[in-house]
């Protein structure tokens, strides 16, 4: 499988690397002196972080929304009879699950910078089952919920915000098949490249709202 | 200051380039940032015209103190849809495709950062616009609720209608949203990744400087619009209660979620014209632009504050009294770099010898009418007079000003101004005298009578009214007329000269910017070799600087 894949390094990531990490991709894709429009790489990692900003400006006005109305109604939050998303084991495990992921799909994509197409196709296949686990997880839950969309305040926000972060799993589970997919493709390295990274940011920053969205919804208890 | 007009450049252009500036390229999706930018301003104005005639017929009505021309549900939709097109579907991509056109040919680029994704942009915008006039169509008619569309009015809408007029504007308004942030994330790389050499941020024009700054605002303020949008589509249509105060939501949020978009969504519009001031002025004054790097940092610094005004919307929405004082204070403070601009400007044309060519006069007149609008701004910000005067038309005649007489005289001055860039054509000079002086009399003629109404008592959003007010209504109305009629000798003027004008040189203006360097239209990849930029953008007058122009080598051979 590795024909045509020529090795640059073998040695696993140092440390130093990981520390450097922030420092260096901001000196890499914040071009302030300006004139590297051949850049196409940092060019359009750019505009996906600047885009990934946009969107979690959504995220942050439904959490608003949340957190106003939650202060507001805090008597009369949960309707008579209805306790609410509990904080189970299984959801936990759920949340444990996506987390880590961000663990597997980072190194996943330095494989591929150092040319190991093996290992990385490995990493992201096993990204790609913890996210499905993840959005069958949710189903799972949903369907066993003593609530509905319309069950008062409470049901309103949990579904639409837990609804609106599953689509951006979902789209990220997309993504990472259609990157698999290329991968297997001759000749596929310098154009699934950019993909490969915006699909990893794009999975960071979907973890990321998770961690907000489960503190909120399930830690934070009236 | 002269026409000048040479039969060479036309020979001296590539044979290629008469081809490739064939009219039908404009109708076809077209990855060409210039092509695009036509598509963009030729699409808005259209619905500026709808727009217009909607207007037209608000006044119509406002004329007599009955309501006898419209019904009301009728008058409703009219002014919704009339204040809906102004702002999403003329001003705002009207910018935009402006933008589109000039920020890479000022930058010295090729393209904008990502062209497919500039040419999806646009492609969104007119199918969206015309669903959202399809909804008068409907047989309930249009959204009626504003352009604000604030619940739980905008949920009062007859039951078993699951497709009706308020859903329809939600749709549309998050269709073109989506058009506008994905147009930001191009504007924003294009500027820190497209300059050429020797472009630092310091060497940009005041132009750039603002299309940064107010697409930077659509990128951080315009999701919260969308958020909410999306918040009140699920309470309309999927039973949530976000918003419905009977069953315990809050609409006061959404008024938050909306104004964080909705008032820096003013600067969205705002700032491209204060740019266009920045570039007109010096050109027509033979001045370098007064405080370039003030007015450069104002136009940031102009984005930065109006994140945080919003509430001064909501002095009235039981906002508490700390809250209406803290956003007192930062309304106001506004004013700090937008007084930076204006007195840079009014720097800029001191003491100097004024060409009062057409786009001079609307950028002049624009600037002026600025000071209106801006200080009936400021006084709208104190919490006192906002109380007294709020929901009447003294608000309508403060944004007015501001939308119509400053932003809409700016992209007039930027047609004219950059017209023979864009065409490689003359416009008529008598006939856009005539436009100029059409329009600024019937603007002001227009909305000045609406800040006496307001300070009197006439409320806003009404179709009819005491009669008292009649006087200053019938002037009002009037002047909407007469400014209805001045866009005839425009359109007649484009028209025009783009089929008879007399070929223009490269640089008429003889106008330092980067993007007056290369052919009138520019060829398909803007420049024949990317420029080395080594001066300042406005050194209009500095000997050190001075250039002779490649066709004034023509004239002189001659």
């Amino acid at each position: 499988m590795n024909r045509g894949v020529i090795h640059v390094d073998e040695s696993p990531i140092p440390l130093e690397r990981w520390r450097r990490y922030l420092p260096n991709w901001l000196k890499r894709y914040l071009p302030v002196r300006g004139g590297r429009a051949e850049d196409h790489h940092g060019k359009a990692i750019f505009g996906f972080t600047v885009f990934l900003l946009s969107e979690s400006i959504v995220f942050l006005s439904f959490i608003f929304t949340y957190v106003g109305l939650r202060l507001t109604h805090s008597e009369n939050w949960l309707p008579p009879g209805i306790s609410g998303p509990e904080l189970s084991n299984f959801v936990i495990i759920n949340t444990i699950v996506l987390l880590s992921s961000s663990f597997v799909i980072q190194p996943a994509e330095n494989a591929l910078k150092h040319h190991r197409l093996n290992k990385f196709r490995w990493l992201w296949l096993m990204t790609i089952c913890m996210g499905t686990y993840f959005l069958i997880g949710q189903g799972i839950e949903w369907s066993n919920l003593d609530f509905g969309l319309s069950t008062g305040l409470v049901g309103s926000t949990f579904y639409v915000l837990t609804g609106f972060h599953g689509l951006h799993v979902l789209t990220g589970v997309i993504l990472q098949i259609t990157m698999l997919v290329r991968s297997f493709r001759r000749g596929n390295y310098e154009k699934g490249h950019f993909g490969v990274s915006a699909t990893t940011l794009f999975w960071h920053f979907v973890d990321i709202v998770w961690v907000f969205l489960f503190s909120l919804l399930y830690i934070w208890q009236a | 200051m002269t026409h000048d007009s040479s039969e060479n450049i036309t020979e001296d252009r590539e044979p290629q380039n008469e081809s490739e500036n064939n009219w039908r390229r404009y109708f076809s999706f077209s990855t060409d940032h210039k092509v695009i930018g036509v598509q963009y301003m030729v699409t808005t104005f259209i619905f500026f015209l709808i727009g217009g005639l909607l207007a037209m017929l608000i006044r119509a009505e406002l004329i007599t103190p009955q309501s006898n021309v419209l019904d009301r549900p009728l008058y409703n939709g009219l002014f919704t849809l009339h204040g809906t097109i102004m702002i999403f579907l003329w001003i705002i991509p009207f910018n935009a495709g402006i933008s589109n056109y000039l920020v890479p040919l000022m930058l010295g680029a090729r393209d904008m950062a990502f062209p497919l994704l500039n040419a999806i942009s646009f492609w969104i915008l007119p199918p969206s616009g015309i669903l959202l006039i399809s909804s008068f169509l409907l047989p309930n008619g249009t959204a009626q609720s504003g352009w604000w569309s604030y619940p739980p009015i905008s949920l009062q809408i007859p039951p078993g209608q699951p497709i009706n007029g308020e859903f329809i504007w939600i749709v549309s308004i998050v269709l073109i949203g989506i058009s506008s942030i994905m147009g930001a994330v191009n504007f924003v790389t294009t500027i820190f990744w497209m300059r050429a050499p020797g472009m630092t941020f310091f060497r940009m024009p005041v132009f750039v400087w603002s299309v940064l700054s107010a697409q930077l605002l659509q990128l951080i303020n315009l999701p919260s619009l969308t958020g909410a949008l999306i918040l009140l589509l699920f309470d309309l249509s999927f039973g949530t209660q976000f918003f419905k105060p009977l069953e315990n939501g809050d609409p006061i949020i959404y008024q938050h979620l909306f104004w964080f978009y909705s008032h820096p969504a003013v600067y969205i519009m705002a700032l491209p014209a204060f740019g266009i001031f920045a570039e007109v002025l010096p050109a027509f004054s033979r001045n370098p632009l007064f405080g370039y790097r003030s007015l450069a940092v104002a136009s940031l610094g102009i984005a930065v504050v109006s994140i945080f005004v919003w509430v001064h919307h909501m002095f009235t929405s039981a906002t508490p009294s700390w809250m209406r004082i803290l956003f007192m204070f930062t309304s106001m403070l506004v004013a700090v770099p937008t007084g930076v601009k204006a007195f840079g400007w009014t720097a800029t044309v001191w003491k100097s010898k004024l060409h009062l060519e057409t786009p001079m006069l609307f950028a002049m007149g624009g600037a002026a009418m600025f000071l209106l609008g801006g200080v009936t701004g400021v006084m709208l910000a104190a919490v006192p007079f906002d109380i007294h005067v709020h929901n009447t038309y003294f608000v309508v005649g403060h944004f007015h000003y501001i939308v119509f007489n400053t932003i809409t005289m700016a992209i007039f001055a930027a047609i004219y101004y950059w017209f023979p860039k864009i065409t490689g054509r003359m416009y008529a000079e008598g006939w856009g005298k005539v436009h100029f002086w059409l329009t600024f009399i019937g603007a002001n003629l227009t909305f000045f009578p609406m800040l006496p109404l307001g300070l009197q008592g006439m409320v806003r959003r009404i179709s009819s009214y005491d009669p008292r007010y009649q006087g200053w209504n019938v002037i009002a109305s009037l002047g909407g007329f007469l400014l209805g009629v001045s866009i005839l000798p425009f359109i007649a003027n484009m028209i025009g000269s783009l089929l008879y004008g007399q070929r223009a040189v490269n640089n008429p203006w003889h106008a330092t910017g980067l993007e007056w360097q290369t052919t009138s239209p520019p060829p398909r990849d803007n420049f024949e070799e990317i420029p080395v930029v080594k001066r300042p953008p406005y050194d209009y007058g500095d000997p050190k600087y001075s250039v002779i122009e490649p066709s004034d080598y023509h004239q002189g051979e001659k």
